[in-house]
C-alpha cells in the first residue's frame, strides 16, 4: 500500500472518494508515524483514541457518499487553540491542567468540515519566539539536518510543532499562528507551505491571546493547494469576535493554476540587508526570475521604515502581552503557587508559571505601557506602524499585486545557537514582522536548498483578503522549485 | 534610555512577578539590551502621523442586546485551583 502519509489533502480527498483507502486507514498510518517520532518532541499530546473515533465517523459520511471539504483528513493542532475537554495551555507552565470547556472557532470550523484530531502540537511558550526553543515541554527538533551532519537543528518558531509535524508526515496538515511571522518563518525552516491571512480573515476567539492586534491563525501544510484547502475552512467571520470581518471567503483552491501574466511584483530594495545570505539572495532572485517567466512584471520599489518594524514589533506586541497575560494570576485556572496574601500568590505564581521569554517581554511591555513612558515608547511605536502601513499601500496604489522578498534571513540553525542574546534571535523575523504589523497577507513558499541541503523560502505579501492572489503566485514558484522532503533519521 | 534595578523591581511589581535580586540584574541587563536596540525608533519623523489603533477599518459590529449565554457555572469553575461550589477562593484579599 502507498505510504498513507505521503499523500497531500488532495490526494486523500481523491483517494477517499475512489474508495481506495479508508479514513481509519489513513489515521493509524499517522499515528504509528507519530509513535516512530517522539524525539522530534513535535506532539505535546496524541489523542489516538479520538483519532480514530473521528476517523471511524468521517468513513461513514464518505460510504453515504456525504463528504465534507476536510473528511477525514488528520490534523495535527498547536496547543494554544482551546480543544474542548483537551489539553490547551500555549506550552506554559502557567495553564497546568487547563483543559477548556469551549472549542476555539478555528477548530471548529475544521471539526465541522470533517477533519480528524490527531494531537496538540509543541510551540513556544505563548508563541513568544522564532526557534520552538521556549516550550514548557522541551525543544522541537527539525527533521532537516546538514548534508552529512547529525546536529539537531531548530524547526523555528512559534509554530514549531507544526512545521515539524507537517514536514516529518506525523499529520496531513497542521493549525498554527503568525503574531511576527511564526507560521512563515517555521514553514521556511521546513521546506513546508505557511500562510498567515488578512487580519481579521480568521477568528481569534478561542486562540490564547499574544498580541490582539497581530495574532492570526493559518495553515501550515505540505503544498501551496493544501493551505488554500485548509485556509478556506478555517476562515470565517464570527460574531464572538468583533475583529473578524465579514467578507465571504472565496474556495481558494480554484484560484490556483490562475495565469499570473501582467501581475506587477515588487522588490523591495530594504528588505536587501547587510550580511544577508549570499544563497538567501541568489534564490530570491531566481524566484523573481520564476514569476517573470510566468508573465509576471518585475517592479524595484522602496519600502522606507522597513528596518523600523522589528523594533516597533518589540513595543507593540510585549506591550499587548502584558495586558493579555494578566489573566494568568492561579485564581480560576492553571497553575497556583500559595502566597501570604494575595498579592504574594499572583506574584509567586507568575514567577513560577512564566518562561524567562515570556517574563522578558511581558516586563517590557509593562515598562513601555507605565506612566511616563507610555509616549515615548507605546504611542512613537503605534505612529511607525502607520507609516510601515502607509509605505505598502503606497506600492498598492502605483499598481503593484504582490510583494516578493526571502522569507528569513538564514535557514534552520543549531539548538541553543541564538538563545544567549534575545536580539539576535528576534531577528529571525526581520522579513516577517512588517506583514503583521501593516495586517497584510504573507505566504511563504520553498523554493530551494541551501549548499548544505537545508531548506530556504521566498515570501509573497498581498493586499488585504487578496490571499488568491498570493496562492496564485505562490503555484508559479512551487511548480519551477519543485517539492522537497527531509531525509529520514529517526 | 536604559533601566536601573529600583526601575526593573517598580516594573515588576507592576507586572505582579516575583523576582529574586539575581534575576533582577539579569534582566535589566537584558531589557537594556532591548531598550536600547528599540531607542532605533528615535530616527522617525512621526511628525503629524496619526497612532494606528485599528489594523482593518470597520466599524464595530454590535448584537441585539438579549442574554444568549450562561447558566454554565460549573463549567466556569472546572478548572480553578481552589473552589467552593460555584466560588472560586483565593487568600484574604480585605482585612
Amino acid at each position: 500500500m502507498t505510504d498513507l502519509t505521503a499523500l497531500t489533502i488532495a490526494e486523500l480527498r481523491d483517494g477517499y472518494e475512489k474508495k481506495t483507502f479508508t479514513a481509519e486507514d489513513v489515521t493509524r498510518a499517522y499515528l504509528e508515524a507519530m509513535e516512530a517520532a517522539r524525539a522530534l518532541n513535535a506532539y505535546v499530546l496524541e489523542v489516538p483514541d479520538k483519532a480514530l473515533a473521528m476517523a471511524r465517523a468521517s468513513d461513514e459520511r464518505i460510504a453515504a457518499g456525504a463528504m465534507r471539504p476536510l473528511e477525514g483528513i488528520p490534523l495535527g493542532i498547536k496547543d494554544l487553540y482551546c480543544t474542548k475537554g483537551i489539553h490547551s495551555q500555549a506550552c506554559s507552565h502557567i495553564l497546568d491542567g487547563f483543559k477548556p470547556p469551549y472549542e476555539s472557532t478555528v477548530t471548529q470550523n475544521l471539526w465541522d468540515d470533517g477533519a480528524v484530531m490527531l494531537g496538540k502540537l509543541n510551540m513556544d511558550e505563548f508563541a513568544m519566539g522564532s526557534s520552538n526553543e521556549t516550550s514548557y515541554y522541551g525543544p522541537v527538533v527539525n527533521p532537516w539536518r546538514e548534508a552529512g551532519g547529525n546536529a539537531d537543528l531548530v524547526p523555528g518558531g512559534s509554530s514549531g510543532g507544526s512545521a515539524t509535524a507537517v514536514s516529518a508526515r506525523l499529520c496531513a496538515a497542521a493549525t498554527a499562528t503568525d503574531t511576527g511571522g511564526s507560521i512563515r518563518q517555521p514553514a521556511a525552516l521546513t521546506a513546508t507551505v505557511g500562510i498567515k491571512p488578512t487580519y481579521g480573515r480568521c477568528s481569534r476567539w478561542g486562540m490564547v491571546a499574544f498580541a490582539s492586534s497581530l495574532d492570526q491563525a493559518g495553515p501550515l501544510a505540505q503544498t501551496n493547494r493544501d493551505a488554500a484547502i485548509l485556509l478556506r475552512s478555517m476562515a470565517s467571520v464570527d460574531e464572538k469576535d468583533t475583529t473578524s470581518v465579514d467578507a465571504p471567503v472565496p474556495d481558494y483552491e480554484a484560484a490556483i493554476g490562475g495565469s499570473v501574466k501582467g501581475m506587477k511584483i515588487g522588490i523591495p530594495k530594504e528588505y536587501r540587508i547587510d550580511g544577508m545570505s549570499g544563497e538567501v539572495e541568489t534564490m530570491w532572485q531566481k524566484a523573481a526570475d520564476w514569476l517573470r517567466d510566468a508573465g509576471a512584471e518585475i517592479v524595484d520599489i522602496s519600502l522606507p521604515h522597513t528596518k523600523y518594524a522589528l523594533p516597533a514589533y518589540y513595543i507593540v506586541a510585549p506591550a499587548e502581552a502584558s495586558s493579555n497575560l494578566a489573566r494568568y494570576d492561579g485564581v480560576r485556572y492553571g497553575l497556583r503557587v500559595d502566597g501570604d496574601d494575595i498579592i504574594d500568590m499572583y506574584e509567586k505564581t507568575r514567577a513560577a508559571g512564566f518562561g524567562a521569554e515570556v517574563k522578558r517581554r511581558v516586563l517590557i511591555g509593562t515598562y513601555v505601557l507605565s506612566a511616563g513612558y507610555y509616549d515615548a515608547y507605546y504611542l512613537k511605536a503605534q505612529k511607525v506602524r502607520t507609516l510601515i502601513k502607509r509605505d505598502f499601500e503606497t506600492a498598492f496604489d502605483a499598481g503593484i499585486d504582490a510583494i516578493l522578498t526571502p522569507a528569513t534571513p538564514n535557514p534552520a540553525f543549531p539548538l541553543a545557537a541564538m538563545t544567549a542574546d534575545p536580539i539576535t534571535m528576534y531577528l529571525n523575523d526581520i522579513f516577517t514582522v512588517t506583514v503583521n504589523m501593516a495586517g497584510l497577507p504573507g505566504i511563504a513558499i520553498p523554493s530551494g536548498l541551501t549548499r548544505t541541503g537545508l531548506p530556504l523560502a521566498v515570501q509573497l505579501i498581498g493586499r488585504p483578503f487578496e490571499e488568491e492572489t498570493l496562492f496564485r503566485l505562490g503555484q508559479v514558484v512551487e511548480d519551477a522549485a519543485g517539492r522537497f522532503a527531509p531525509k529520514r533519521w529517526w | 534610555m536604559s533601566v536601573d534595578i529600583e526601575t526593573v523591581r517598580r516594573v515588576a511589581r507592576l507586572a505582579r512577578i516575583a523576582v529574586s535580586d539575581a534575576e533582577a540584574e539579569t534582566m535589566q541587563g537584558e531589557l537594556n539590551t532591548i531598550l536600547d536596540w528599540v531607542d532605533l525608533l528615535n530616527e522617525v519623523d512621526v511628525e503629524g502621523v496619526e497612532p494606528m489603533t485599528s489594523v482593518v477599518q470597520i466599524d464595530m459590529r454590535q448584537r441585539a442586546d438579549e442574554v444568549t449565554d450562561g447558566g454554565c457555572a460549573e463549567a466556569v469553575v472546572r478548572n480553578a485551583p481552589a473552589r467552593e461550589n460555584w466560588f472560586f477562593l483565593v487568600p484574604k484579599v480585605v482585612e
